[in-house]
């Protein structure tokens, strides 16, 4: 068993860290007092192939491993938890479902601009009636003759505003009273499709989050994604991906609140010391470390898994688990070693507390990660 | 001690007063007041009428006459709402008025009180110890005082102090040549300036300022206390302010699982509400437990403060606790309202922006730590 990533790897991660410290966190503020989409960014990471690491190269990607989208994620989110995030949507989310499910005219037509970052994507999952309870949803589309008439509303969409391709999960007419989801890929244009309220945020700014209405929204029968009926699934098949890339975010920021406060705790001197000298910051830094490095380890296995064809739900959850729950407690520990500065906007760490949060309740809360474990643990 | 746990009668009305006061004038306002990062104006006034502003002033000087317990309800009861509220009220009641009140000559408490406990001229408190180089290390100040004639030259900067650009009295602290010492600075004193405001994560509603002092002229008289006096003056006003910021965090505690109990009564997932499932139940159920015993430990500190007992390690029991509970359960009741939690519309993630600082200010929690193990005799 190494523990090490390869020398290949070790390059992709400087040259990520590279690119993260030049092109991402001299604007990570700005992103978030302005709550301005980074579009200049997004471009610029979709040339670098970061929009599609882990999309083959025949469609526009860049044919990477699991493990270095891990890699990728974990460096950008270290400068700006948003940019972490549009990579990790992009792969795992929105190209992911059509390279699992999808046809070659779908996987030329969608994912390739959205690998190249021409086009943004979208995940469309969650309602107002149902969160956790994916399968509670009641948005339906119903066919009519070479197409699907979709009437519903879905909310917490991410980027819906630059969004243009949605991959959406509704459900249609199952037999009787069963209930029968099916997948979709929506484009912005299509008749009766419209963007509504924007929700504000306490944190990951700069990443938009709206609802969706569909009012006799139509959809031609070609942009099913898969099979009818098999809608929740496929969401479920690509959980497991957007699980990796949510704990390898949380690792970056953990890693870089922990950074930060180590030279900040160097630098600061108060009762003739620096701060770095009291025995409290020492051991505050020292555990927190500790279990950053756990999280890191849980994360890597779990892309691993995923890379060799390996069992991966289990460990994809207690990564997205472990690595969120260390993230919201080093936030704040890290924080606290900054004193009052740690409390104004002029120093990054407030946003990372307020960003860490997040990453305990998008792409399956906590609660659920636990259950989804104890399942996998036969626990019934 | 007494074990009688329950608040006498017209204690509980205070508290029950205070409550209704906040559900009106504070609740509706305190998303709008965060989001602008503004001082609620608004409510000044209404404040005042309610007697808020001058809980511990004595009545000969336009005051309620209360006492800590009184003090340390209010706080709790308006940081249900918006703790910003109640930081204000601390800085009126606690760190301003209350030094003038212990420690003031007669004339000073005649001059300065009773504007400040009744709201007339729209007077506000200030305490102005913290400096850039001077936080938790408080004795490394640097802003100097010095006696010329009838007056006092003040040079320096002070940081981080709350109501600092809309005060119009400010206790300050500078380093005269016998030692520290306690001023009452007025703000259109020459040579004094609001030097900026800082934006903040939270407790926004609360301005936070830097001042700065540039041969500001201080008439002598308004020095309090003596001459190398000050710092005693201004930690032990402090730690008394620390049980109202104890009670703070347990308002904001409350609030925070009040919410969470209502929203998990009415959201339904997976067929059930969500105050159905184990977890739930199990985890609001700490919560809660947790929140009483920082209420515990608060009215605790806040009584031995009122029976003049030494009250300085349970203030900072209290204070730490407290504000270590908040930001747990925050973060851990806001968990149950899912994406919503996240959401500004609710009142969810103020609180978890507000909370932080409890753990931070009036002496950071690694303070009340030293504060406490030195009281135990571990040295």
């Amino acid at each position: 068993m190494d523990f090490r990533i390869t020398e290949e790897e070790q390059e992709l991660r400087g040259m990520f860290a590279d690119f993260a410290d030049k092109e991402v966190r001299p604007y990570a503020r700005e992103i978030d007092a302005t709550e301005k989409f980074p579009m200049e960014i997004k471009n610029k990471m979709g040339e670098l192939g970061f929009l599609g690491m882990i999309v083959p190269e025949e469609y526009g990607g860049s044919g990477g491993t699991k493990m270095a989208y891990s890699i990728l994620v974990e460096e950008l989110a270290k400068a700006s938890a948003a940019i972490g995030l549009i990579v990790s949507g992009s792969n795992c989310n929105h190209c992911l479902p059509i390279l699992m499910h999808g046809t070659e005219e779908q996987k030329h037509k969608y994912v390739t601009p959205m690998a190249t970052g021409k086009e943004l994507g979208g995940f469309v999952l969650t309602e107002p009636g149902s969160g956790s309870d994916a399968g509670g949803m009641i948005s339906k589309a119903v066919k009519k003759g070479d197409h699907y008439v979709l009437n519903g509303s879905k909310t917490f969409i991410t980027s819906a505003e630059e969004a243009e391709y949605f991959i959406s999960f509704v459900l249609t007419e199952g037999e009787g009273d069963k209930k029968e989801y099916t997948a979709f890929i929506i484009e912005k244009s299509f008749p009766g499709f419209s963007v509504g309220k924007h929700e504000e945020k306490m944190g990951t700014r700069g990443l938009g989050l709206c609802e969706l209405i569909f009012n006799d929204c139509i959809i031609p029968e070609e942009n099913m994604l898969g099979k009818r009926g098999d809608g929740l699934k496929i969401a479920l098949s690509t959980l497991d991906s957007g699980r990796l890339g949510i704990a390898s975010l949380a690792v970056g920021m953990a890693q870089e609140a922990i950074n930060l406060t180590t030279q900040y705790t160097k630098e600061r001197t108060q009762f003739g010391k620096r701060i770095s000298q009291f025995q409290n910051t020492q051991f505050v830094l020292a555990e927190l470390q500790t279990h950053v490095s756990a999280a890191r380890l849980l994360t890597y296995n779990a892309a691993w898994a995923l890379d060799n064809g390996e069992p991966a739900g289990q460990l994809c959850s207690m990564a997205k688990l472990y690595a969120s729950d260390v993230l919201n407690d080093a936030a704040r520990k890290c924080l606290q070693l900054f004193g009052g500065y740690g409390y104004i906007k002029e120093y990054p760490i407030e946003r990372i507390y307020r960003d860490a949060k997040i990453t305990e309740i998008f792409e399956g809360t906590s609660e659920i990660q636990k259950t989804v474990i104890s399942r996998a643990m036969g626990i019934r | 001690m007494d074990l009688n746990f329950n608040l006498p009668e017209e204690k509980q009305e205070l508290f029950d007063l205070v409550k209704k006061f906040g559900e009106k004038e504070i609740k509706p306002m305190a998303g709008i007041w965060d989001e602008e990062e503004r001082f609620p104006s608004e409510i000044y006034d209404k404040l005042a009428q309610m007697g808020l502003l001058g809980v511990l002033t004595p009545q000969e000087y336009g005051g309620q006459g209360g006492d800590y317990v009184d003090y340390t309800l209010v706080c709790e009861a308006t940081a249900y709402y918006d703790p910003s509220v109640a930081i204000f009220l601390g800085g009126q009641n606690c760190v301003s008025s209350d030094i003038i009140g212990t420690y003031g000559t007669e004339e000073q408490r005649k001059k300065y009180l009773p504007d400040l406990a009744q709201g007339k001229n729209k007077a506000i408190g200030a305490y102005a110890m913290t400096e850039p180089d001077a936080g938790s290390d408080v004795k490394s100040m640097k802003t100097k005082a010095v006696l010329k004639g009838d007056h006092y030259v003040i040079n320096g900067t002070k940081q981080f102090i709350s109501q600092g650009t809309s005060a119009t009295v400010y206790l300050v602290f500078a380093m005269t040549e016998n030692g520290p010492a306690c001023f009452i600075v007025e703000r259109d004193y020459p040579g004094f300036a609001v030097a900026g405001k800082e934006t903040k994560m939270g407790i926004r509603a609360s301005d936070t300022g830097s001042l700065s002092f540039s041969d500001c002229i201080v008439p002598k008289e308004n020095l309090v206390g003596k001459e190398g006096e000050g710092l005693r003056i201004g930690l032990s006003i402090m730690s008394a302010d620390r049980a109202g910021i104890a009670g703070m965090a347990v308002g904001m505690c409350q609030r925070a699982i009040d919410e969470a109990v209502k929203y998990t009564q009415e959201r339904v997932q997976f067929g059930k509400r969500i105050s159905q499932f184990q977890n739930t139940q199990f985890v609001l159920a700490e919560l809660q437990t947790k929140t009483d015993a920082a209420r515990l430990l608060t009215y605790r500190a806040a009584q031995a403060i009122v029976n003049k007992e030494p009250s300085d390690h349970l203030a900072s029991m209290a204070k730490y606790y407290a504000s270590d509970t908040v930001n747990d359960v925050a973060r851990r009741a806001l968990q149950f309202l899912g994406g919503y939690g996240y959401s500004r519309e609710y009142p969810m993630e103020k609180i978890l922006r507000d909370a932080k600082i409890f753990e931070i200010f009036v002496g950071t929690n690694e303070m009340q730590r030293l504060i406490i193990s030195r009281w135990m005799g571990v040295k």
